[in-house]
């Protein structure tokens, strides 16, 4: 069991001045798997994603990695263990160009820290054909020149998941990876989502019910900063406190 | 294959425009070392001097806010601190003005290091606010201290003393070559900074920082290092302008020196290489042929400063770089 699990927690616990936005809460996720963090506004989840990507610094409980401990640890050395996220609004760099963006993310794997102000930018060209490849892993091939920030949304997303598997990641955290797409974008950035997680463990927050439902191997549904069911699609969605907690918070939105 | 022709094209246009660029930054660079050359002998050396030593000074700001996103309101801190040490070291140490120039630069360097360590725990305008808090301790400490600064009177009659100990500065033209070769040192270290992969993640942390750590990139280790090396260089051209002015005074740490900076940067161009060069020669000029305003010239400035702001956001080479759709 243990060696099937790599990330767990254990009584984690977030409070704010006196509110508790996430409550004891346990969570194992298996190797290999994609699993899906679900619940209605407010039960908790972006604080829950915060507190296992570091952002959030836990009140109480821990965080297991790779048998590792890493409660304590910055959000910077996560990433060098190999958990990296991705962030709801799009996270590129948008005065970069395309190939930049991927670049960056290379450098620090291949280069480590890169404090060499006195060398010139063209000792990364070695980086390019790699970083090129991502590009094209990922569709963007045709805008390798433009900045990221001339991309439209959908665009944006891609490079960052081909920034984010530059970092070959072995496990990846996206925090709602769907939000604000359309449907083409959606059916696209799902089915990227489902190649890369080859070899790799994904845990997503997610709104939209039917991504979560046709991608995810194992759901926790949260509701009040606690863990309320845990199983696959079929099992979690004729929950009778999982329905109740949707339809008392107002619906499940993203249910189209 | 399709696939193959379709990654190759567009890769040989990004390494086109980057070329282009390359060339484009390289002949720029001729150029400025042309005028160099040209200037004393069509300008008064002083003023060209006084130029130099402010767009150095600039440059070392844009540096920090432009490629670093980190707005210091404290730059007068490590130009003046620079400028005490350098004026008194040369003064009353008797030392010769490229040691006095250097002991200024690394006392400039110590400062930032200091204050950039407290001030990078803070973000936006608290980060902008405790430089300015640090900076105007500085002018106190200055104040406070007249058997080091001078006080009012400042460090006056500074000589300029022998280079090496043995070329003779006091003569302006001779004295110009030295500031010169310190300002063009000092832009091409920049522009090496700039484009280096120390660089690179200085951009990609300006532009989202929460993404570049959650890439592994221990982001204030790299805010502490291009706060350091902007300190430096701020250092560097305040130690120079001691040395060419034979004075240095309270207006140097004073917060409007600060101010100053800023509105060089914005006028020339924030976040471009040669931004700061051509806003140093605006404000500089300025200040000197309107001088017979008197405070009207503050007037003017502030004029310019709102006209930039609203309508020249991307200052003077901004607007030519966007123009020519290159990077200047």
């Amino acid at each position: 069991m243990a060696e099937d699990t790599i990330l767990s927690t254990s009584g984690l616990t977030k409070e704010f001045a006196g509110f508790t936005a996430v409550n004891s809460v346990d969570l194992s996720v298996r190797r290999g798997s994609i699993h899906a963090l679900i619940g209605p506004n407010g039960a908790g989840k972006t604080t829950c994603f915060n507190l296992l990507t570091k952002f959030l610094a836990p009140t109480r409980g821990s965080i297991v990695y790779n048998g590792r401990d890493i409660s304590r640890e910055k959000p910077a050395e996560i990433a060098r263990l190999g958990l990296v996220r991705s962030f709801q609004i799009s996270a590129v760099f948008p005065q970069l160009s395309v190939l930049t963006n991927v670049r960056i993310a290379l450098q620090r794997r291949k280069r480590g820290d890169s404090f060499d102000f006195w060398r010139s930018e063209r000792v990364l060209s070695e980086l390019d054909a790699e970083a090129r490849s991502l590009i094209e892993a990922v569709g963007l091939t045709p805008f390798l020149g433009l900045t990221a920030g001339e991309l439209s949304y959908g665009r944006k997303r891609a490079l960052e998941i081909a920034t984010t598997l530059a970092l070959e990641p072995e496990m990846l955290l996206l925090d709602e990876p769907m939000a604000g797409m359309g449907r083409e974008d959606v059916e696209r950035i799902a089915a990227l989502i489902r190649k890369i997680s080859k070899n790799r463990t994904i845990l997503m927050v997610e709104h939209n019910l039917s991504v979560v439902a046709s991608l995810s191997d194992r759901i926790t549904v949260l509701a009040r900063g606690q863990v309320l069911a845990e199983g696959d699609y079929a099992t979690v969605s004729k929950d009778p406190r999982v329905i109740e907690a949707y339809i008392g918070s107002g619906g499940g939105h993203g249910h189209h | 294959m399709t696939d193959l022709a379709s990654t190759d094209a567009p890769a040989a246009i990004v390494t086109e425009t980057d070329d282009g660029a390359a060339r484009l930054h390289r002949n720029l660079f001729i150029a400025i070392a042309v005028a160099l050359v040209i200037a004393p002998f069509v300008a008064y050396p002083v003023f060209v001097m006084k130029v130099l030593c402010f767009a150095l000074f600039a440059l070392a700001f844009n540096l920090l806010l432009g490629y670093g996103g980190l707005l210091s309101f404290g730059h007068a801190a490590y130009f003046g601190m620079a400028s005490y040490v350098s004026a008194y070291t040369a003064k009353n140490w008797g030392l010769t003005p490229e040691l006095a120039i250097l002991l200024g630069t690394a006392v400039g360097a110590a400062l930032g290091l200091v204050f950039g360590a407290l001030a990078i725990r803070r973000q936006g305008i608290y980060f902008a606010m405790i430089t300015l808090a640090l900076a105007q301790m500085v002018f106190f400490f200055s104040l406070q201290t007249p058997g080091f600064t001078g006080g009012e009177d400042g460090i006056q009659a500074v000589p300029r003393g022998k280079l090496l100990g043995l070329i003779d500065l006091a003569d302006d033209r001779v004295l110009y070559w030295l500031v010169a070769a310190i300002f063009m040192g000092g832009l091409l270290l920049i522009y090496r900074v700039i484009h280096s992969p120390f660089g690179q993640v200085c951009k990609a942390i300006r532009d989202n920082e929460p993404r570049a750590i959650s890439l592994g990139y221990r982001a204030s280790q790299y805010k502490l290092m291009v706060f350091v090396l902007s300190a430096t260089l701020a250092g560097l051209a305040g130690a120079t302008k001691a040395i060419v002015f034979q004075l240095a005074s309270l207006t140097d740490v004073y917060w409007t020196m600060s101010g100053e900076v800023v509105l060089m940067t914005l006028v020339g161009g924030l976040g471009t290489v040669f931004g700061p060069i051509v806003g140093a020669i605006v404000i500089v000029a300025m200040q000197n042929y309107l001088a017979t305003l008197g405070a009207w010239v503050t007037v003017v400035q502030g004029v310019i400063f709102v006209l930039c702001v609203l309508l020249f956001r991307e200052g003077i080479v901004g607007v030519i770089s966007k123009a020519i759709r290159k990077p200047l």
